[in-house]
């Protein structure tokens, strides 16, 4: 599989390092060689040393593992987990009271994959005990991230470079501009500031919003939210995937616009995917400009006008500045001028999945699980730095394990304390990177979040609430 | 025979969560129903009230169905409550008002389901009644909820000016002017607007113009009757006494029970005796005019030669309700059991329960088909096939059901879509209507669909002889 991935990223030079380096184990250390297929016997050594349980209990627990009397013990005991085992049985409603339980259930049931899924206001694993009849019962979620999810499948129709499950580099710009977008729009718009970016493993990334405002959004507030990021409308019986009405774009819209998504089409998606170059792809674009004059004026231009010596980009980008002349030009109206901002948009804007964030009990897979087909961990994301992620040179497990396993002789001699068998393989940085980025300023404001609703508390028992039906 | 709903001594008593106080009258014809009543109602009150309130949420189901503007939808619910929620003396209406939503609170909080119908229908109710008032009493409701949100300052609004502009312009209306007013309210207070970009986000606040307030109050009524509906389900679990005294509860539990159930349309209860339908033409009539929940148990019963007890009351009872004889429907039972049991055993065990149903033996009660909503609220269990397919079917499995109806690829994504939205007489609507490719009234029971659908087709049957001649 990372064979599969590494092929079209060939012109890639920066995928040529990472693969010079897994070379090298290949050829230097034939004895303790981990090979790249997948198997059930490398994911238990992965959890039973390599998987970050202290780093993920602590971000599930939002601070009520602590000693402060503001702490709800049973708070990372209502969350929900599911595993996927092997032969694709699928277990729900799993909960670990701490770490410890939690190790000793991946290492014994060596889940391919995990899920996590809402807290709830009882243990999940005890639900039975609440359930009062048939029908409905006390059980049901109570707060959970608020969570996004894109996948390159959902981009396929106008991909020329790979498809399905196939990505490079030439596509997965289009991963980096969801995330900037929509990164920003999440901070600015939403005011959220503790966003996890995730790798999904292959050809997606994932989104975890986890303040406390978001974790609390009911279904219909989470539909909301996703609704303002629904543009791209596209179906197999609609041309026109966005549309744009209105004499001004929403601010929002008009900030992705001007500091990602035009910059981005013009640079990279334009030429890399050659959207204007063949006849088959410009016609997709062309059906979507409302005006026939202009679209066969298009045509006429551009049938058998290519020029031998011109490199594929720069037809490319001569045709998009016709096109783009044509259609500002234009005295007719303000639609059509839309349309240049219409193709832009809908070559460009994230195309969510947007079932996994309306529904507050949508479960998704958790962060440093392994990719079953790729083998791939699912690396947390810098949004900071999302232009230089390359999904190509994310470790895979055996890559991790080889590593493990050839830094054992160096431990002995040196004199930095190792305590941690993470810190010694390449998973290092992207736990590091958890730490520092993500766990820590959530955690101080999960603190002072605790401490501030406990003298609430304080102050309500003294004024003694009353309630109604 | 009068009794309290409730004192504040019992309510509050032992320090419990229900504690109330007497409404004070907030001059507002309009109640916010922050306190449960504490008046003096008889049984038939009780029950009437509620019943009377039940059908005008009904009435606004219906008329939400059809997508109506909201000036319309306004006139129609307001005439809707004029005329079922009378009272004969003027000064009662306001006791009514509170008792029936205090009633319909008990029965339907006590399932998920049931509460999001309840709630839908409840502020659906209360917006539109919100919108009729006088501005001066809108202004003293928002008082009542005591809004926590603030007018942004000149200086302010000087800032965001041209964002605000930007948001008007996007959606084609005026721009602000120095003197219109707008309100920074957290953004999880105005989903609607925050799904169709209609306003202003920064922060995570969203910037509403003034015009935009009623969705405010309407919002925090709706969050405030959602919490109120799972605490007072947990309250009547945990004991009926804390709502009624310990005496009043045998009487009152069956009618708080069968309120949630109740269908108030026309019941069926007496076949059409225009129609005469003959076991023989069932066959063509199931592939015409069945709704799918019918449709499905039909096809079960001639493929299985069975159906379970739950089928054959849902079954049994719409096809008496179709205009199927009690002799026609003895034949057609024991003739598709026979080939599994045989006659003698048909004989024995399950011609009682056909008898039963038309009112021929035991008490000699003529049983109701099920409306929608009571299939709908049914929990079918293993080996059953009754139920709602659109509640109960797998996305997948109602797919390929939908699909053997030969509904177009677009029709079923929009009733899957309706589904998802837990729509599910909607979803058979949209079913009806690409069927028959005319607009249905809204479906509210299996019978009214057959009858819709015998109904078109009659007349399209007419138009083509009248055609001929
Ligand atoms: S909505 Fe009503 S009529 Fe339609 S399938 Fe469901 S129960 Fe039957
Ligand atoms: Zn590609």
């Amino acid at each position: 599989m990372t064979r599969e991935l590494h092929e079209p990223m060939d012109e890639d030079p920066s995928s040529g390092e990472a693969r010079k380096t897994e070379d090298s184990y290949l050829n230097d250390n034939q004895q303790a060689h981990f090979p790249e297929e997948f198997s059930p016997d490398f994911l238990k050594l992965y959890y039973g040393r390599l998987f970050p349980f202290d780093e993920m209990h602590k971000w599930l627990s939002y601070g009520h593992d602590g000693k402060h009397p503001g702490c709800d013990s049973t708070f990372f005991s209502r969350r929900e987990f599911s595993f996927t085992l092997e032969h694709d049985i699928y277990v729900r409603y799993l909960s670990f009271r701490d770490v410890p339980e939690m190790e000793t259930a991946f290492r014994d049931k060596c889940p391919h994959k995990i899920d996590i899924g809402s807290i709830y206001n009882v243990d999940p694993a005890k639900r039975m005990a609440y359930a009062h009849g048939a029908g409905d019962s006390v059980f049901s979620p109570v707060e959970k991230e608020l969570v996004f999810d894109v996948d390159m499948t959902d981009y396929d129709d106008m991909r020329t470079c790979c498809s399905g499950a196939d990505i490079c580099s030439k596509c997965w710009p289009l991963m980096t501009i969801t995330i900037k977008v929509l990164d920003t729009a999440l901070r600015e718009d939403f005011g959220f500031q503790h966003i996890l970016w995730v790798y999904s493993g292959r050809r997606g990334v994932h989104c975890w919003v986890c303040d406390s405002r978001a974790r609390r959004l009911s279904n219909e507030q989470r539909c909301s939210v996703a609704d303002y990021f629904h543009v791209y409308k596209g179906n197999q019986n609609n041309n026109k995937k966005v549309t744009l009405s209105g004499a001004a774009l929403h601010p929002s819209l008009s900030r992705a616009y001007t500091d990602v998504l035009k910059p981005y089409f013009e640079e990279q998606i334009l030429p890399n995917q050659s959207l204007l170059s063949s006849e088959e792809h410009y016609e997709k674009i062309l059906q979507m400009i409302p005006d026939d004059a202009i679209t066969s004026q298009m045509r006429d231009r551009w049938q058998g006008t290519r020029r031998s010596s011109s490199s594929n980009e720069e037809v490319n980008l001569t045709r998009w500045r016709q096109l783009r002349q044509a259609l500002e030009l234009s005295k007719k109206n303000q639609m059509l001028r839309r349309s240049v901002e219409e193709i832009i948009f809908a070559h460009t804007y994230p195309r969510l999945d947007l079932e996994v964030s309306k529904h507050m009990n949508h479960l998704l897979k958790s962060p440093f699980c392994i990719h079953p087909k790729t083998g791939r961990v699912c690396v947390p994301i810098d949004p900071d730095d999302c232009d230089n992620f390359d999904p190509s040179t994310v470790p895979t497990l055996s890559q991790l394990l080889n590593e493990l396993n050839n830094s054992k002789s160096n431990v002995k001699g040196s004199s930095k304390k190792v305590s941690k068998d993470w810190e010694r393989t390449s998973l290092a940085k992207s736990i590091c990177f958890f730490r520092t980025s993500f766990l820590e300023p959530l955690l101080r404001s999960c603190k002072l979040e605790i401490e501030a609703h406990h003298q609430g508390k304080i102050q309500e028992l003294a004024g003694r609430p009353t309630l109604n039906w | 025979m009068d009794f309290r709903v409730a004192t504040s001594k019992r309510l509050s008593g032992d320090g419990g969560p229900l504690g109330g106080s007497i409404v004070a009258d907030t001059g507002s014809r309009l109640s916010l129903y922050e306190t449960a009543p504490n008046v003096e109602v008889s049984l038939e009150e009780f029950e009437q009230f509620a019943l009377d309130r039940l059908r005008v949420l009904k009435g606004i189901e219906e008329v939400r169905a059809r997508r109506k503007r909201l000036e319309e939808l306004d006139t129609v619910v307001i005439d809707l409550w004029r005329k079922h929620m009378r009272t004969p003396n003027a000064a009662d209406l306001n006791k009514k008002d509170v008792v029936s939503h205090f009633v319909l609170r008990l029965a339907y909080c006590r399932t998920e389901e049931l509460r999001r119908w309840f709630l839908a229908m409840e502020s659906a109710l209360f917006r539109h009644r919100f919108r009729c008032e006088s501005s001066d009493s809108q202004r003293k409701l928002m008082d009542d909820y005591k809004l926590p949100f603030k007018a942004i300052s000149v200086a302010e609004f000087e800032v965001l000016k041209d964002k605000l502009g930007q948001v008007c312009r996007s959606l084609n209306q005026p721009l602000p002017t120095a003197d219109s007013a707008y309100y920074k309210v957290p953004f999880e207070e105005v989903p609607d607007l925050v799904a169709n970009r209609k306003i202003l986000l920064g922060g995570g606040h969203a910037f509403v113009p003034r015009e935009q307030l009623a969705l405010l109050v309407v919002g925090q009524f709706r969050t405030r009757l959602s919490k109120a509906l799972v605490l007072t389900n947990r309250f009547v679990i945990m004991k009926w006494t804390s709502v009624c005294a310990e005496d009043e509860k045998d009487r009152l539990a069956p009618i708080v029970e069968s309120l949630s159930t109740r269908y108030l349309g026309a019941d069926y209860t007496q076949p059409d005796s225009k129609r005469d339908i003959s076991s023989k033409d069932l066959d063509n009539l199931a592939k015409t005019s069945f709704p799918l929940c019918m449709h499905h148990l039909f096809k079960k019963l001639r493929e299985d030669h069975h159906l379970r007890h739950g089928g054959r009351q849902q079954l049994g009872l719409f096809l008496k309700g179709i205009g199927l004889k009690l002799e026609d429907a003895l034949a057609f039972w024991k003739n598709e059991f026979s080939h599994k049991i045989g006659p003698d055993k048909f004989d024995k065990e399950y011609a009682y329960n056909v008898r039963h149903n038309y009112g021929k033996e035991g008490k000699k009660t003529d049983y109701t088909p099920y409306s929608c909503v009571r299939i709908i609220m049914s929990t079918p269990g293993v080996g059953d096939h009754h139920g709602c397919p659109y509640r109960h079917f797998s996305e997948e499995n109602l797919r390929a059901t939908l699909g053997t109806l030969r509904l177009s690829t677009p029709a079923v994504a929009e009733v899957l879509e309706k589904v998802r939205s837990h729509h599910y007489q909607l979803a058979c609507a949209t079913a009806f209507e690409a069927i028959h490719g005319s607009p249905s009234e809204g479906i509210n029971h299996p019978n009214q669909y057959f009858d819709q659908s015998q109904k078109l087709l009659q007349s399209v049957k007419s138009s083509e002889v009248s055609a001929a001649n």
